[in-house]
């Protein structure tokens, strides 16, 4: 078998894909490649069950607030091939008041709770999540606060309004 | 032997009523459970003593760390990680520096890397020690817990002479080091690898061949690699599934490429190979550690960061002296440094398994957004679906040789 | 020889077959010297706590033998670690749980504060929801720490008057934290 790298998994998604897959960049050499939520799932599928890409392993699901931008979403899917041992970053940029994308739980068992921590966290919408609910922070909590206009700290402090810390 | 195999059903419907005609019994485990050795909610429903579905609830000591780490510059998250997995702060400390070395593109000199391997390692075997003894406590042995606790004193002494602190060590420096191991310490960590292998030789002793000890865990919470590599398992508990898959292998960092050791595998995925594979790879740390010692002997000596003032904090008593280090010191602080605008996905193999660190940076003081891959988190999500057709004690001693640290699951 | 030592006599009048002193005197000697703790260990400080409990430190030494894991049972409630929200009304209940007399120390700059972590997730300090007996500090405090909270602890309890529990001070202090007070 060829040893895998970034310009076959390039060739391969546009061959199979053409336009709706873009190449972000390679930074420090991980490929990150970018798509709609349109066809995430098609993109994971596809990765996931090649014969000769084989990204059978799923890293991470994340996601990030970019509230400057037009599409103020982004969810950040790495995918491990770990017999040839290589990396894939696939990006799709969302937005909306209720940002929603596919949910991988069908590709991966794994992702459940992945998917859950971003929903908890940012309020990604994962439409076909078997139990998407909370699963950090509290039930009751209202806003998802990893998002840039919620502060750090818990603004109903009132034992920190003092002269000496400034507020 | 006939032990029943755990049956894996994902997403088992969970019933909450306590409807008292119903034949199951809802029962509700933790979150202070003592048996959980952690933060851990399950409620399950159970027929007689065999639980029929589960469902976790984590969270309950979530810090928040992702949103402080988008408000404290670099050198200010390395405590963090170290209440990631408190039992083995040093590996994520590593890691932590690793990733921010990795974006700036700063090369560490050999010696410097072998020291972060010692460092590493010996925080290895304090994790499985406490995974492994805290098994034999679930299972009914105390004493090998007591045996080995003496041991991770010991690691503990040498961590304090490195850096002063015995569990959230927070040792190293972007770029390095802040200080030079002493001497006390390189004769510590001789002392560990002359004083350590009888101790673990006796305390193997006691479970690998102990009839109760593989009745008891021998077949329970069997895994099979497909299911493990589904739920994105990592670490022993996937290397127990037969799945050869080790960060420190696949994707050497600080030098583990020159290194000789073995990524014991187990065959089962089981209660007890689990044990197996976390009791091999102490002895596969040890092997490391030695390595690295010969190794360190060969390099130039003082040597403990990497040269870069730009990003390494200078010494306090050059601050006060020199013009140019209250510079460095000032701009690495204030974050006015020149960083590059990139995002760095770098993992290290942390005790409980591929600990990632996703950082993107902007330019600024802090991190855009740091996202932590933390193991604990990942592997645990599989607890509540594998434990449907367990009995309730099976279930506990399979959490513990889950290992996980409500540290690190909550973040 | 053995290394046995006796606990101090409290002061009283001696002679010949007797021994008189005051009741609370005696009680809290006794009480001080048989403290079961009941370990509320959430993170890192219960890792800490691990190591008072083993064979190098051993906190059973000073009459805290038992681990009591069961709130009802238990006399010194010892949170060690970071409490978050989500956390907070299950350590609420677990302290009202727990029988008269009882104590709490709060191991560690979590448990104290909220430690570093100033969060919206995070209880700045569990005397926010129960109160507090003894303060030990540190990220993680080192076992000697912790050892010397108990022992600061055991002085508290050996000088508690044994009406303390009924008093009307005492009453108002649990009823501000919205406790119900269950001995009258």
């Amino acid at each position: 078998m060829d040893k895998l790298n970034n310009q076959i998994v390039i060739d391969r998604l546009q061959e199979q894909f053409g336009d709706q897959v873009r190449v972000v960049a390679e930074p420090h050499d991980l490929l990150t490649v970018a798509t709609e939520a349109t066809s995430i799932l098609d993109v994971l599928g596809f990765v996931k069950d090649d014969a000769s890409l084989r990204f059978n392993y799923l890293t991470d699901i994340t996601a990030v607030h970019y509230p400057n931008e037009e599409r103020d979403f982004c969810v950040v899917y790495h995918v491990h091939n770990l017999l040839q041992n290589l990396r894939l970053r696939i990006k799709v940029f969302i937005s909306g008041p209720t940002p929603t994308i596919p949910s991988a739980t069908p590709l991966w068992n794994g992702a459940n709770w992945m998917e859950r921590e971003t929903y908890d966290f940012f309020g990604v919408v994962f439409e076909g999540h078997p139990d998407l609910r909370r699963i950090l922070n509290m039930d009751e909590l209202d806003v998802f606060p990893m998002r840039k206009e919620y502060p750090l700290e818990d603004p109903n402090r009132v034992d920190k309004k003092d002269f000496y810390f400034g507020r | 032997m006939s032990k029943p195999i755990t049956r894996i059903t994902p997403n088992a419907a969970v019933f909450f009523d306590n409807d008292p005609q119903d034949e199951f019994i809802t029962l509700n485990i933790g979150p202070t459970h003592p048996a959980t050795h952690g933060v851990f909610q399950n409620v399950v429903q159970i027929d007689g003593e065999r639980i029929v579905s589960g469902v976790s609830t984590i969270g309950y000591i979530h810090r928040a760390f992702e949103k402080i780490a988008e408000h404290r510059p670099f050198y200010q998250i390395t405590p963090l990680t170290d209440r990631l997995n408190y039992c083995s702060s040093p590996i994520n400390n590593m890691g932590w520096h690793m990733t921010v070395e990795k974006l700036l593109d700063i090369e560490l000199p050999k010696r410097v890397q072998y020291m972060r391997v010692i460092v590493m390692e010996l925080a290895r075997i304090a994790d499985h020690i406490i995974c492994n003894g805290i098994l034999g406590v679930d299972t009914g042995a105390f004493s090998g817990f007591l045996y080995v606790m003496q041991e991770r004193e010991f690691i503990y002494e040498i961590f304090e002479e490195i850096c002063g602190a015995r569990l959230t060590t927070n040792i190293g420096r972007i770029g390095g080091f802040e200080r030079d191991f002493n001497e006390v310490a390189f004769r510590k960590i001789e002392e560990f690898i002359k004083r350590f292998p009888p101790v673990l030789k006796e305390f193997e002793n006691l479970f690998v061949r102990n009839r109760i000890f593989i009745e008891r865990t021998s077949g329970v919470a069997a895994v099979t690699p497909e299911d493990a590599l589904s739920y994105s398992w990592s670490g022993p508990i996937l290397r127990a599934t037969g799945v050869d898959y080790d960060v420190r292998a696949t994707a050497p960092y600080s030098s583990y490429e020159e290194f000789e050791f073995d990524v014991p595998v187990g065959t089962n995925g089981d209660v007890y190979d689990r044990f197996m594979v976390r009791n091999d790879e102490m002895w596969q740390s040890l092997r490391i550690i030695e390595q690295a010692l010969e190794k360190i002997k060969k390099e130039p000596t003082g040597v403990f960061h990497a040269d870069v003032p730009e990003f390494y904090l200078p010494p306090k008593e050059q601050v006060y002296t020199n013009m140019e280090a209250l510079i460095y010191h000032f701009k690495i602080v204030m974050g006015e440094w020149e960083t590059p605008k990139s995002e760095v996905y770098h993992a290290v193999e942390g005790a409980n398994g591929e600990l990632g660190f996703y950082l993107i940076h902007d330019g600024g003081r802090a991190p855009y957004r740091l996202h932590f891959r933390r193991p604990s988190f990942v592997n645990y999500q599989m607890f509540a679906p594998m434990s449907s057709g367990m009995l309730i004690s099976d279930a506990i001693i399979n959490m513990s040789s889950l290992n996980v640290i409500a540290g690190e699951l909550d973040a | 020889m053995s290394k046995v030592t006796l606990a101090e006599a409290p002061p009283g009048v001696e002679g010949a077959g007797f021994f008189a002193t005051s009741l609370d005197k005696v009680i809290g000697l006794a009480r001080a010297n048989s403290l079961w703790p009941l370990p509320f260990a959430t993170s890192c400080c219960g890792i800490e706590f691990m190591a008072t409990m083993g064979s190098t430190y051993d906190l059973a030494r000073f009459g805290a033998e038992r681990p009591s894991f069961s709130p009802r049972q238990a006399d010194m409630l010892l949170v060690m670690g970071t409490i978050a929200k989500k956390m907070a009304p299950v350590l609420k209940q677990v302290y009202t749980q727990m029988a008269e007399p009882r104590w709490v120390i709060a191991v560690g700059a979590c448990a104290s504060s909220g430690g570093i972590f100033d969060t919206y997730s995070v209880l700045q300090g569990i005397d926010e929801i129960i109160p507090v007996d003894v303060y030990v500090p540190g990220c993680p405090p080192r076992p000697e720490a912790i050892l010397d909270g108990v022992l600061k602890l055991q002085e508290i309890v050996k000088n508690e008057s044994l009406n303390r529990r009924n008093t009307p001070e005492y009453k108002a202090l649990l009823e501000k934290y919205g406790i119900a007070t269950d001995n009258g």
